[in-house]
């Protein structure tokens, strides 16, 4: 019997590796596993890169694992938050690197990398800044920049309904990056405030299939904060 | 005119406020398009789509069909727009993920995107994600929507709190993207980018052709 249910957050944080490059998903305060976290914190692994689309904020979830300075590398699209004072301190200090990168690009580099395709031409970003040094290639007269594959060695998932084979859904935003960062990554890493019965999921309602997941624990936290 | 008198009919001028300039721009977009507004003044925009007037409004965080804020009884808290604050969903919206929603972007599929910016440049150059001397560079989804929507403007002051014109010749600041600005609404006035550059499409209610020229670093043409 397939059951990809573990029971505690260390079975879910387990073989976590320095050095892993870790997808966080979640767009301001929705969707954010912020359970996954604090369990990534107490597992203890160190040096990581994290691909999330802020730079976290205040001094939970991804700002608290860059303040307890677990974070090597930031890959985002947008540090400057309503309040992303945990990173802008490191960063300023030199204790973090950042990569900016555009949000569709940086969505895209994952689908790729769980798709299976190595590189692709995108016509965002040409003639500017984060072009430079990017191969470029014109097609039917529009010029386009070459972008790789990003893959993760983890990627950390909230999402709204769970069963056993890691079928999931989500609900409105919260749905965001995660269908791609569960494509992009080795192991895939799910906290859901609800569990159900295998087929008990509308399979129209499916947002990730379970060949996307690895492991599922339940975290019913209730209703998010904006903040 | 004098560029005294110029000074005047500034001074006399009643500048569009931010919920005008949002207005105006609104007023212009076609029943059926669909459109993603940005942060900055465009966040207002939406707000002022005539009711009778069907226009699709996409957010890049995965929502088609982004309805107004809210009443306070009424938000679900796990929907929120690019600016991070509670909308809601019109009848016949949907949700997608982050690679679908920039499919629509990057894939042509917008008929606009309303866009704040630091500066514009007449080529259709534009600059609003990061500035000489900022340290945390924030791009976000302006360069994918800058390249792949059908058109853009943008929804700007004229000047930046010095007076300094942000309607430029060249943009001194890093592009946004090249060439793909096509109007742009201003405190003062409402300007197409064409061929030729800036051309005058509308004024702030008392303000001259002369005096608007006169804070504007770019040459300015009277639209035929």
């Amino acid at each position: 019997m397939i059951n990809k249910i573990v029971q505690s957050m260390a079975e879910a944080t387990a073989d976590i590796r320095d050095n892993a490059v870790v997808l966080i998903g979640g767009f301001g305060s929705i969707g954010q596993p912020n359970a996954l976290i604090e369990g990534l914190i107490e597992q203890g692994a160190k040096d990581l890169t994290v691909v999330a689309n802020n730079a976290g904020v205040g001094h939970t979830g991804l700002a608290r694992l860059m303040e307890v300075g677990r974070v090597r590398k930031i890959i985002c699209s947008y540090p400057r938050t309503s309040d992303p004072v945990v990173f802008a301190e490191l960063y300023r200090a030199g204790k973090i690197e950042l990569e900016v990168m555009p949000q569709g690009t940086m969505a895209e580099r994952m689908r790729a990398a769980g798709a299976g395709i190595p590189a692709f031409y995108t016509p965002t970003s040409v003639g500017t800044k984060l072009a430079e040094g990017k191969e470029a290639r014109d097609f039917h007269g529009r010029t386009y920049v070459l972008e790789e594959a990003l893959f993760g060695d983890v990627a950390l998932v909230e999402a709204w309904q769970a069963d056993r084979w890691g079928n999931l859904t989500y609900r409105s935003s919260a749905r965001n990056f995660y269908p791609v960062m569960a494509m992009a990554a080795k192991l895939t890493i799910v906290q859901a405030q609800h569990i159900v019965e295998l087929g008990a999921l509308d399979p129209e309602q499916v947002a990730t299939p379970g060949i996307f997941v690895d492991r599922v624990v339940h975290v019913p936290y209730g209703e998010p904060v904006v903040t | 005119m004098s560029t005294k008198a110029a000074a005047e009919t500034l001074a006399a001028c009643k500048p569009w406020t931010r919920e005008e300039i949002a207005a105006r721009a609104a007023r212009d977009i076609p029943e059926g398009w669909y459109v993603n507004v940005g942060i900055g003044i465009p966040v207002l925009l939406p707000n002022y789509i005539p009711p009778e007037r069907e226009v699709i409004i996409q957010s890049e965080n995965g929502i088609l069909g982004m309805g107004p804020s809210p009443p306070d009884d009424k938000i679900n808290r796990w929907l929120i727009n690019a600016s991070k604050k509670y909308v809601t969903l019109v009848p016949g919206g949907s949700y997608v993920h982050h690679a679908d929603s920039f499919a629509m972007i990057r894939g042509g599929h917008l008929d606009l995107c309303v866009l704040g910016s630091f500066q514009v440049a007449e080529n259709g150059d534009f600059a609003n994600w990061t500035s000489a001397g900022d340290d945390m560079p924030s791009v976000g989804g302006a360069m994918d929507l800058a390249a792949g929507a059908k058109a853009i403007w943008l929804l700007m002051d004229h000047t930046t709190k010095n007076g300094d014109s942000k309607v430029m010749r060249r943009c001194t600041y890093p592009l946004t993207a090249v060439g793909a600005a096509k109007r742009v609404y201003t405190n003062l006035a409402v300007l197409d980018i064409t061929d030729n550059g800036f051309a005058v499409r509308d004024l702030a209610p008392g303000l001259t052709f002369e005096a608007l020229q006169d804070v504007t670093d770019a040459p300015l043409h009277l639209t035929n």
